[in-house]
């Protein structure tokens, strides 16, 4: 019982949401700061994959929210974070689907910030010692 | 441009999607690796059932 309690302890110190912040921004980047090097490592490599091959595909990056699904498809696009925003920077992904790889492409990339905010979440969890 | 066919799709989405579920959801390095292989063979096997449904429906 004690071995568990003092597994599921957190870090002490420091802001308690710069895993999650860092996480969102980075894919793995909280694990990566709560020195889970493995873990950060496979969400990185996993996450970064998904949203490249994504764009790849000439996935569709959105950029506004003229309707209810473009809104969902921009909040699951600012989960990546950092990827998003240089994406946008650098022009990458299409403006419009014409292909049907395209539209798996879209998809991509909403699901990899999708991810990225699973991702962030346990890290915050890790940080408050809800997980080991 | 990149122009996987629809299997080697569902193939990444379901390895990437199970690598993240088995890391965030499970505690142990054994337990995460079961549960990702878990995620994945379900993901792979329902879009394999789903596709011969659709293939017989649209018959």
């Amino acid at each position: 019982m004690a071995t568990i309690q003092d597994k599921k302890t957190p870090a002490a110190g420091g802001f308690i949401y710069l895993p999650l912040i860092a996480g969102w921004l980075v894919p793995g980047g909280g694990h990566f700061l709560l020195r889970k090097w493995g873990r950060g490592a496979l969400l990185f490599v996993s996450i970064l994959s998904m949203f490249l091959i994504g764009i790849a595909m000439q996935g569709k990056l959105y950029a506004g929210a003229h309707d209810i699904l473009d809104m969902l498809g921009l909040a699951g696009d600012l989960g990546s974070g950092l990827l998003y925003i240089v994406s946008r920077a650098a022009g990458w992904g299409a403006d419009q689907v014409t292909q049907t790889t395209g539209d798996y492409g879209t998809r991509f990339i909403v699901v990899a910030g999708l991810l990225n905010i699973i991702a962030a979440v346990d890290a915050h969890n890790i940080r408050t010692g809800r997980k080991a | 441009m990149l122009r996987p066919s629809h299997f080697a799709a569902v193939v990444l989405f379901a390895l990437f999607a199970s690598v993240v579920f088995g890391i965030t959801q499970r505690e142990t390095p054994r337990q995460m690796f079961r549960y990702g292989l878990y995620c994945f063979v379900l993901f792979v096997g329902a879009a394999i059932a789903l596709s011969w449904l659709m293939y017989f429906i649209a018959r």
